[in-house]
């Protein structure tokens, strides 16, 4: 009876394994793969060649897109970091009127759907100048960074024991050595985890950087990879799209890698009592 | 001269007012208790000189100049919490360091007051420990370090000892007192609702009820003879037997329902109450008048004494300590004394009658 349901339970971790992992497996195959060999399912590697690699790599402009999506990315998750920890310390921290209606009013921004604001967005990116500059990426990818990492830095900086910020204060602690030596450093696994989402949002998004950016040197790494074209109309080369997927999706598996050690549970432990 | 000065001290929550007109003049040096039960204001009232809540009224003075918008820091207050409040992320040596690096002090200073602090409280070996990796009775020796090195002009704890188990909490006592003998010039002030924490750490014990002073004095002062009702029921472990009584025709006390006892009653008509201390009461000799009588319910034994519930047909049982020495079986009827002077009469109002003859 233990045995079967180990086995089971094996079974089942096969199978949602298989079923997340599948599809990365096939791109990763089909990366390595060239001419008529792309065209025959095949679920074992067979042959290996670079060839879609170096295409990718070397032709013109995608080496400088995969830049714009790490530049555009990772100034995004600063500034939603930034401007999220210090808003979350207003919200959880000082009491003043209006602050459940303005929490959620934070909320309801990320509710539109990116299509809806899509028009009205393009005005003001226009008014601002921001055209087919990185910096209306970084401002359109805030409307939907911000809102969750406000909430949840303000959720989890409300958890932390209000005695250690006293403690600060006695110590003489103004509010901006509170939040940067004392709830920075506690707050690690919050900010890695909100700042990794964020990070993938804005590494993902495909709708405004298709719509604010325009020519070839100011474009992010998904709307470069969807506009591979071939030699012909007829021609999707499948080879160059699924070398250019996994590149751009190798930085993502490495980040979390890197930061999963950071997220370490039970880090505020041993402050206050317990 | 006093240095901590509170004149008429309002605190307001919304519409409720928690600490009442508050006044008390603290001493330079001096280690006061606030006591009371719980909800009574003694935190707030220690977090209101502290600088972490605002004063809605009245005066604060620290060494004569007012200090109520001041923030703590430069009031020159330090604050030990009940929980600790320990820096998580930091090593010991960095939690004590953490307000004199603030501070702008120079490393070399930091240096010197953090060990210093840290011999003083035995906690050299442990300064690159994280908190996390110290006894609940280490960390309060930090948290307790971290208040030193800040050479504060007045100290304060907020009930530092009660998340520690009872052998610890006796321990962390002594050396709270030890502490307060080698920092003769820092005032303390300490918020309990220990009395044995009250009784023996305090040079004065104010006793707080309902955000008013009820009474301050020396802890000998207030068991003694305490000023009101309430401070007899507080201060003194067991309680004060405190029995309803009533004036005889010959103008002497009367339990209601029991004997008269040598002593005077309170002029003035209305009904009053009569307390005595477990301890004060003794099983009555041979011919001797007993104050007392009736059949034992309940004995308690406490190792180094008894205390011996009494059924007397009064409202209440009357609880007497005996030695250990004296053989009290449940059942057994017995007969108890208690001089004259070691009562207490109170009015209906709480106040106490005239005061206790007995000198301290």
């Amino acid at each position: 009876m233990k045995t079967l349901r180990k086995i089971a339970f094996g079974l089942l971790v096969a199978l949602i394994l298989l079923f997340c992992l599948f599809p990365f497996y096939y791109a990763v195959l089909t990366s390595f793969e060239t001419g008529t060999a792309i065209f025959t399912p095949s679920y074992l590697p067979d042959s290996f060649s670079l060839a879609n690699y170096t295409q990718v790599l070397g032709r013109g402009f995608f080496p400088r897109n995969v830049l714009n999506s790490i530049l555009v990315a990772s100034v995004t998750v600063v500034l939603s970091l930034g401007l999220g920890v210090s808003a979350a310390f207003a919200l959880a921290r000082i009491r003043f009127r209006g602050r459940k209606l303005l929490l959620l009013t934070i909320l309801s921004v990320s509710m539109f759907p990116q299509i809806a604001v899509l028009s009205g967005l393009f005005e003001i990116v226009r008014g601002l100048g921001l055209y087919n500059t990185l910096g209306s990426l970084v401002m359109s990818y805030m409307i939907f960074t911000l809102p969750f990492t406000v909430w949840v830095l303000t959720t989890f900086m409300r958890d932390l024991p209000v005695e250690i910020e006293e403690a600060a204060i006695v110590d003489g602690a103004s509010p901006r050595h509170i939040v940067l030596k004392v709830f920075l450093p506690l707050m690690w696994p919050a900010l890695v985890t909100t700042g990794l989402l964020a990070f993938i949002q804005a590494w993902n998004e495909f709708l405004f950087a298709l719509t604010f950016v325009s020519s070839n040197d100011t474009r992010t790494a998904p709307v470069a990879i969807a506009l591979i074209s071939g030699t012909s109309a007829q021609e999707t080369p499948w080879g160059a799209i699924m070398a250019a997927s996994v590149i751009v999706t190798a930085p993502l598996i490495v980040l979390v890698l890197i930061f999963q050690r950071r997220i370490v549970a039970g880090f505020t432990s041993g402050g206050v009592k317990g | 001269m006093a240095q901590l000065t509170l004149r008429n001290i309002r605190k307001s929550f919304g519409r409720s007012e928690v600490i009442r007109g508050v006044d008390l003049d603290i001493a330079k040096g001096e280690f006061v208790v606030f006591v009371g039960p719980s909800g009574c204001g003694k935190s707030t009232l220690l977090r209101l000189i502290a600088g972490l809540e605002e004063i809605t009224e009245g005066e604060l003075g620290f060494d004569g100049t007012v200090v109520n918008d001041l923030p703590p820091k430069e009031r020159g207050v330090a604050m030990v919490f009940q929980s600790y409040a320990l820096y998580p992320h930091m090593s010991v040596f960095d939690n004590m360091a953490f307000g004199l690096k603030l501070a702008g002090a120079g490393r070399g200073a930091v240096e010197e007051r953090v060990r210093e602090a840290a011999r003083l409280l035995e906690l050299e070996p442990l300064l690159d420990r994280r908190p996390r990796q110290l006894s609940g009775g280490q960390r309060q020796r930090v948290a307790i370090g971290r208040a030193i090195v800040r050479d504060p002009r007045v100290f304060l704890f907020d009930e530092p000892l009660s998340n520690l188990d009872a052998s610890l909490r006796g321990q962390m006592r002594v050396e709270i007192a030890r502490l307060h003998e080698r920092m003769a010039d820092t005032t303390m002030v300490y918020v309990t609702h220990d009395q044995v924490e009250a009784m023996t750490l305090a040079d004065r014990i104010v006793v707080l009820r309902d955000g008013q002073v009820e009474q301050v004095g020396a802890p000998m002062d207030l068991y003694l003879r305490p000023a009101t009702r309430f401070v007899a029921e507080f201060i003194g472990m067991p309680a004060m037997n405190v029995l309803p009584a009533e004036r005889t025709a010959d103008g002497k006390v009367r339990l209601q329902g029991g004997a008269a006892v040598d002593l005077a009653a309170p002029s003035g008509a209305g009904t009053f109450s009569l307390g005595i201390r477990p301890e004060d009461l003794r099983l009555a000799g041979e011919g001797e008048a007993a104050f007392l009588e009736g059949s034992v319910v309940l004995v308690e034994r406490l190792g180094e004494a008894q205390l011996v519930h009494i059924e007397a047909g009064i409202a209440i049982p009357l609880v007497v300590k005996l030695p250990r020495s004296v053989r009290v079986e449940r059942g057994d009827r017995l007969r108890v004394a208690a001089d004259a002077a070691a009562f207490h009469l109170f009015e209906e109002s709480g106040r106490a009658v005239g005061l206790r003859q007995e000198a301290a």
